[in-house]
C-alpha cells in the first residue's frame, strides 16, 4: 500500500513540476503581457501543486525508512527525503510524468493546446481524486480542483480564438494537433502503481476518463473549426513516460531544473 | 476552559498584526487563513491554509508567525498547514473588504457570480475601487499575483486589481 500510494504521488507531483517548469519558459517572452502574466500564473499554481505532492510523498518516505522497510524502487537516494530532494535530486527515468507535459513549448499554439490536453486530463482526474480513501490526496485535490477550473476555462478560450481565428492561427493549431496527439493516449492506460492505486481506493482509474476527455476535446474542437488529425482516437499512441521511459526533452528539461543543486550541493539562499 | 478561551483571543489579536505580505493593508485574520488556534500545553498549534497552493506569501507568513510569536514570549510555536476544506473569499472579512477598496483593489464579490466553467462568460459586474463606476471591464483573468485578475474602468480609465472570487 504505501509503496504504490508513493508512487502515484510522485507521479502526480511530476506532471505538475514539469509542465509547470515548462510553462515558465515563457516568463517575459509571452505574446502579450497579459497572456505572459496568464502562462506564468498557471505555472506558479501547478508548481505549488507539485510541492504539496512532494511533500506528501517525503512524509510517506520518512516515515517508511523510519520503520526500517527499504526505499522504494525508482525513488533515488532518498535518505532523508524532502521535496527539495524529490525534485531535485531524482534522475531522468525515475521521473513519472506523462510524456505530454515535457514536450516542447513550441509557438504559442503549441504550449496552449498542450495545457488544454493536460488541464481537461487533470480536471477529470481531481474531481475523482476528491473521493480518494487517502485523506491528504483529497485534500490536494480539492484545493487544486479550484485552480484547474480556471487553467481550463483560460486554454480552452485560447484554443476556440486560435482555431477559429486567423488562417495563420487555424494552420498553427493544425500543426499542434499533428505534434501532440501522439502523447494523449497515455494519460488514459494505467502505469502499474495507478493500477494498485485505484484497486486500493486511494487513486483515480484513468481509463475510467478516456471518454469524458474525448467529448469535451471534441465539443472544443469543433467550436474551434478543428478536427483530431487522421486516425482520430485510434491513432498510434506514443507511451512509456509514466514508467520512465521519455522523449529525449525530459534531460534538458532536468539539466535546467536541477542545475543548482547538482552544481552546489546543498545551496541555500 | 475560561483561561484557554482568553488565551485563544490573545493569540488572535497577535495574529491580526500580522499583515499579507503582498497586499499589506490585510492582516492575515482578515484574509481568512487562520483556521484555528489550538493550546495544546505549552505548545500552540496555529492552524493555517493557502490562498492558493503556489502563493509565495505562505512561507514568509509562517516566518512572520514565529518570529512574532517568539519575540512575544512563546516559545514552542507549531504551524500547521491544512488544504481541506479549500480556501475560499468568502472567508475575506467584510472588515478585510473594506480595507482593499480603500486601498485601490476591488474586494471579490459574492462567490456564486462567476466560479464556473462557462468560456467566454461576460465579466462580472465589478465596482471600480476609485471611482466607485460599474462601468468596467476585464483585461485579464490573471494579474500580478495568483488571486487578482486585472480590470480597467471605463469612467474613470484607471486600471485596477481585482482580487478574484475563489
Amino acid at each position: 500500500m504505501k509503496e504504490s500510494l508513493i508512487q502515484y504521488t510522485l507521479h502526480l507531483a511530476d506532471n505538475s513540476l514539469i509542465l509547470g517548469q515548462r510553462n515558465s519558459e515563457w516568463c517575459g517572452y509571452g505574446p502579450v503581457l497579459e497572456q505572459d502574466i496568464a502562462i506564468t500564473n498557471i505555472s506558479l499554481d501547478l508548481i505549488g501543486q507539485a510541492r504539496n505532492f512532494y511533500q506528501y510523498a517525503a512524509t510517506l518516505i520518512n516515515n517508511q525508512s523510519a520503520a526500517k522497510v527499504s526505499p522504494p524502487a525508482g525513488g533515488g537516494d532518498l535518505e532523508g527525503a524532502s521535496e527539495d530532494s524529490l525534485a531535485y535530486l531524482r534522475k531522468e527515468r525515475e521521473f513519472k510524468n506523462c510524456l505530454l507535459v515535457e514536450q516542447p513549448n513550441g509557438d504559442w499554439a503549441q504550449t496552449i493546446l498542450r495545457q488544454f490536453f493536460f488541464s481537461q486530463y487533470q480536471y477529470l482526474l481531481l474531481e475523482e481524486l476528491l473521493g480518494s480513501r487517502d485523506k491528504q490526496l483529497a485534500a490536494i485535490a480539492e484545493k487544486s480542483l479550484k485552480e484547474v477550473t480556471y487553467h481550463l476555462r483560460w486554454s480552452s478560450e485560447w484554443v476556440i480564438r486560435l482555431g477559429d481565428g486567423t488562417e495563420e492561427s487555424h494552420n498553427r493549431m493544425l500543426k499542434a494537433i499533428d505534434e501532440l496527439w501522439r502523447y494523449t493516449g497515455e494519460l488514459f492506460e494505467a502505469a502499474s502503481y495507478e493500477l494498485r492505486a485505484s484497486g486500493e481506493g486511494f487513486g483515480v482509474d484513468v481509463s475510467k476518463l478516456k471518454e469524458s476527455w474525448q467529448k469535451k476535446v471534441s465539443d472544443i474542437f469543433s467550436e474551434a473549426s478543428l478536427i483530431p488529425p487522421s486516425g482520430g482516437w485510434g491513432a498510434f499512441m506514443q507511451t512509456g513516460g509514466k514508467e520512465g521511459r521519455h522523449t529525449e526533452h525530459l534531460g534538458f528539461i532536468l539539466t535546467e531544473l536541477q542545475y543548482m543543486q547538482r552544481a552546489y550541493p546543498g545551496a541555500e539562499w | 476552559m475560561t483561561t484557554h478561551q482568553i488565551d485563544k483571543q490573545t493569540i488572535y489579536s497577535y495574529l491580526e498584526e500580522i499583515n499579507d505580505p503582498e497586499v499589506p493593508v490585510l492582516s492575515i485574520i482578515d484574509l481568512g487563513i487562520v483556521r484555528d488556534v489550538k493550546m495544546n500545553g505549552e505548545e500552540i498549534e496555529i492552524i493555517i491554509t493557502p490562498t492558493y497552493t503556489g502563493c509565495p506569501a505562505m512561507d514568509m507568513i509562517t516566518a512572520t508567525i514565529k518570529i512574532q510569536l517568539a519575540t512575544l514570549g512563546f516559545k514552542k510555536i507549531k504551524i500547521t498547514q491544512a488544504l481541506s476544506p479549500a480556501w475560499t473569499t468568502e472567508w475575506m472579512s467584510e472588515e478585510g473588504k473594506r480595507k482593499l477598496k480603500e486601498y485601490g483593489i476591488a474586494p471579490p464579490n459574492p462567490k456564486q457570480q462567476v466560479c464556473d466553467q462557462k468560456l467566454f462568460a461576460a465579466a462580472e459586474a465589478v465596482q471600480c475601487p476609485h471611482c466607485n463606476s460599474y462601468h468596467t471591464h476585464r483585461i485579464s483573468e490573471f494579474g500580478s499575483t495568483a488571486c487578482k485578475a486585472l480590470f480597467q474602468c471605463l469612467d474613470c480609465k484607471e486600471p485596477f486589481d481585482y482580487f478574484k472570487c475563489h
